[in-house]
């Protein structure tokens, strides 16, 4: 792993003595615009490649560091350099200003939030031409003196873009091994899952496109005093996200270097036919290059020449093959989970305690004020008939939905009003009824994640191995390296409890996890089950199959529309006239609102 | 920004040709509307169509065609066209990202075709229509705008009332809901998608047409639409026959308003803070 940042600082290095090779100076030029380009799609791929949120706004970044770079140079004087890391915080600034507001609204997403960017780009340009910062003129910076950075003016401007280009593989790669970076990728899949597991999504989504906007802000500030004369007519545009875009699909979102291959194989494409004066076939070649990329590697050539070479490392989804052909034997599995878990010594201590809930969506009361506690080391069962409340009180009290009022007390902290993150770092865990795994990670890197943002655990190889042990707990670690597509349902439902599992709650709530298995299935499954709170987790179990509610539960509680209906041992509650009515219809009209 | 007010007929006249440029947009969002909230596919080809039918319009008028007349070879003409691309895209189950991408490949190698045909200069089509227009309590009403206002609203009821009233229509939304399900329940998904995609197509050419009946034409002019359609598109609501029509001519009476009262190069802040403020706060239409 450590070899990947030497190999792009030796390349960094190597290639910083090409100016010495005395090639002609267009040489220097197309590498330029190679290296430049690395930068702005390598950057851009940071967020839209990696959590699937597709800027079209590259442009107003980018552009906003190259006016910043031209308005000190022109009008201030500034040192070249020096307006360099200006334009980078200008663009950063711009980029986190705007995704505060626009990561806040959670209906925009994929095209929505790629549309709301091209706009952001074209009004920012608007602002630009009509404002002294261009005046509709251009602005010329033919007067700035170059720094003598290379033998020639062409070198120097090499070298900077290779210097930049070096530090945005080097962030690139960085990111894509981190757990910050396996955040981000499930993002992509999953945001709200992975706020749930404790992704802060927010945070993240933010960092990343403070990063990227930087990043393309120094290549803007180098690309004014590359053009020498600026014009907002050829930076505000859709033609530089569309070429980022491309070059990132082409070679690869997925993947640290796709960007930078799909750069490389772009500029070269333009440049051969700018250069031999066939631009308009060029435009029609890059066109169908497209084409022809979409339909037959729409997963970009770099995961494409990986799989025709069969080799797979580096991805996330390649270390999980990895540690799939080493992993233990089933013997091993029985004896790994007993030492993950702190003994449960304080048996019956108070450990959630959920007063006067209420959630309402818009009119439709769905919780009218419940009280439930939950006491340290039992099954409670939560049941009740369908639209009920119960999937709402998992939702609310896992911070999926704000409560409308009341108070949720876990270990004597008020989660109430917390996000999701907070709460899944907090110590609850919950499971979905019907599975939502990272479609894209692997059985194993869907876990790891979970004991990564859940445990607390930053090292991207440890969080795997004790996610392994987690997959041998459930029975899945035969399957660690497939895809979440390739698991039945039963699997499925296994990977939501091992995922539930990595993050070591101290709560679980189980929604339904029984629903739509077989009988021999729903024995594994309540045999599972029996485990998990033998290793140390109170487990909150919401189901209807009344076979294992009576076999697992210490205690339930049964709610009709919103509110809790009965509470005690399943065998007398089920017993009682007011439960069986809300389950089976009334017998006479009077006890309908018992 | 230096603001003055026109006199109150100056600003009629521009609101007026708000009204007509807005149609235009109206027209061009519309097949992209369709293809966008009943297919999935965002088709950015969809400009390069409505440039490639307005060139073949220019091209047959200099050759004394009637421009209006061209319609009847246009429109078939490019509905097999969206019919065969809707094809070669449902083959490869595109998603609707990748079309976006696919679609801006194809339109720069409709871009390149128009460019070696008709070169990169700016042409403008001469016709009968041109010069013409009708005074309208006091307001100029030229004929080219009046013709696509026409077109735009009648093919924007007419489209609206196949969509609500006719079985072809609802099964078409239904699929766009849930394709499967619709499958189910006997609707042939594939050759309605074909039909669609057709279609939008076939809009887009006449969107092209009226395109070319008022303005001037450069193969690098299809760029500068996207922009300002997708936003009426968005506002409009995706899938929605009435709704681009209704954003367009909106966007186009306040950038119009803009444009007089402030200077031209303000126009576009008009449309993109629209369509962000709508995104931001009224998500919900929109997606």
């Amino acid at each position: 792993m450590k070899r990947t940042p030497l190999l792009i600082i030796g390349a960094g290095v190597l290639l910083a003595f090409v100016p010495t090779l005395g090639l002609p100076a267009f040489y220097d030029s197309l590498l330029y615009l190679m290296l430049h380009w690395i930068v702005l799609a390598t950057s851009w791929n940071m967020l839209s490649g990696y959590t699937g949120y597709f800027s079209f706004g590259h442009g107003a970044f980018f552009g906003a560091g190259l006016y910043t770079t031209s308005t000190l140079l022109a009008k201030d004087d500034w040192p070249f350099l020096w307006t360099l890391p200006v334009a980078a915080l200008v663009a950063a600034l711009l980029g986190v200003a705007l995704g505060a507001v626009v990561f806040r609204v959670k209906s925009v997403r994929g095209e929505l939030f790629a549309l709301l960017t091209l706009a952001i780009t074209f009004v920012i340009g608007t602002i630009v031409v009509n404002t002294p910062l261009d005046g509709g003129n251009g602005v010329s910076l033919a007067a700035v003196p170059l720094p003598a950075i290379g033998p020639t003016p062409s070198s120097s401007f090499y070298l900077l873009a290779l210097a930049a280009a070096t530090l945005t593989m080097l962030i690139a790669w960085a990111i894509f091994v981190s757990k910050f970076g396996a955040g981000l990728f499930a993002i992509h899949d999953d945001e709200d899952a992975a706020e749930v597991m404790g992704v802060p999504t927010y945070r993240y989504k933010l960092i990343a496109l403070g990063v990227s906007c930087a990043l393309a802000g120094v290549a803007g500030g180098i690309h004014a005093m590359f053009l020498s004369y600026v014009t907002v007519g050829e930076v505000f545009t859709i033609t530089v996200p569309l070429t980022v875009v491309l070059m990132s699909v082409l070679g690869g979102t997925r993947h640290w270097a796709g960007p930078a291959v799909g750069a490389v194989a772009i500029t070269g494409l333009l440049y051969s036919f700018t250069a031999a004066d066939h631009a308009i076939a060029g435009k029609a070649m890059i066109g169908a290059v497209l084409i022809a990329a979409i339909l037959f590697m729409p997963d970009g050539i770099l995961l494409r020449l990986k799989r025709a070479f069969g080799k797979r490392a580096a991805s996330p989804e390649g270390g999980a093959v990895h540690a799939a052909s080493h992993g233990p034997t089933p013997a091993a599995a029985a004896m790994a989970s007993p030492v993950m878990q702190p003994s449960h010594a304080t048996h019956g201590e108070l450990l959630l305690c959920v007063r006067g809930l209420q959630k309402s969506f818009r009119g439709v009361r769905a919780l009218t004020g419940v009280d439930v506690d939950v006491r340290r080391g039992e099954i409670l069962g939560l049941l009740g008939p369908n639209g009920s409340g119960k999937s709402t009180f998992i939702n609310v009290v896992t911070g999926h939905y704000l409560p409308t009022g009341g108070q949720i007390v876990f270990e004597g902290r008020e989660l109430a009003g917390l996000p999701a993150h907070r709460i899944a770092a907090a110590g609850i865990a919950r499971t979905y009824q019907i599975p939502r795994p990272f479609a894209h990670l692997s059985v194993l890197d869907n876990v790891a994640l979970a004991t990564m943002f859940g445990g607390a655990i930053h090292d991207v190889a440890a969080a795997r191995r004790q996610a392994m042990t987690w997959l041998e707990f459930t029975g899945l670690h035969t399957k660690s390296g497939a895809r979440p597509d390739d698991l039945n349902l039963h699997q499925r439902k296994f990977l939501e409890l091992a995922r539930a599992l990595a993050s070591r709650p101290r709560l679980v709530l189980l929604d339904e996890v029984l629903c739509g298995l077989t009988p021999s299935e729903i024995d594994d499954a309540v045999a599972l089950i029996r485990r998990i709170r033998d290793q140390g987790s109170t487990i909150v179990f919401v189901e209807h199959v009344m076979r294992a509610v009576m076999a697992l539960t210490d205690r339930v509680v049964v709610f009709n529309h919103g509110v809790l209906l009965a509470e005690g041992n399943a065998t007398d509650v089920m017993q009682r006239p007011e439960v069986m009515t809300a389950y089976l219809g009334s017998p006479h009209k009077e006890a309908a609102h018992a | 920004m230096a603001f003055t007010l026109p006199s109150a007929s100056l600003l009629s006249q521009s609101i007026l040709s708000g009204v007509f440029v807005g149609a235009l947009y109206g027209l061009m969002g519309l097949g992209l509307s369709l293809s966008w909230g009943l297919l999935r596919l965002i088709n950015l080809a969809h400009f390069a169509f409505a440039f490639l039918a307005a060139y073949l319009c220019y091209q047959m008028a200099t050759m004394g065609v009637d421009p209006l007349l061209t319609l009847v070879a246009i429109v078939p003409l490019f509905f097999a066209i969206g019919a065969s691309l809707h094809w070669v895209m449902a083959r490869f189950s595109v998603t609707p990202f990748n079309s976006l991408l696919l679609t801006f490949g194809l339109m720069g190698i409709v871009e390149a075709v128009i460019q070696t045909i008709w070169t990169a200069d700016f042409r403008k089509l001469e016709s009968t229509y041109a010069q013409q227009k009708f005074k309208l309590g006091g307001l100029f009403v030229p004929i080219p705008e009046f013709i696509t206002l026409l077109l735009a609203v009648g093919i924007s009821l007419a489209v609206w009332a196949v969509l609500r009233y006719t079985d072809l229509g609802k099964a078409m939304r239904a699929a766009a809901e849930d394709a499967a399900i619709a499958s189910a329940f006997g609707v042939n998904q594939q050759r309605n998608a074909l039909l669609l995609a057709g279609t939008c197509a076939a809009l887009a050419s006449i969107a092209g047409v009226c395109l070319a009946l008022s303005f001037t034409l450069a193969p690098s002019q299809m760029y500068a639409w996207i922009g300002v359609v997708f936003a009426a598109v968005m506002l409009g609501g995706l899938g929605r026959a009435l709704g681009p029509l209704i954003a367009g001519t909106l966007i186009g009476v306040s950038e119009a308003i803009t444009m007089a009262v402030t200077a031209p190069s303000w126009a576009p802040i008009v449309s993109f803070t629209l369509l962000i403020v709508i995104l931001v706060l009224r998500p919900g239409k929109a997606a």
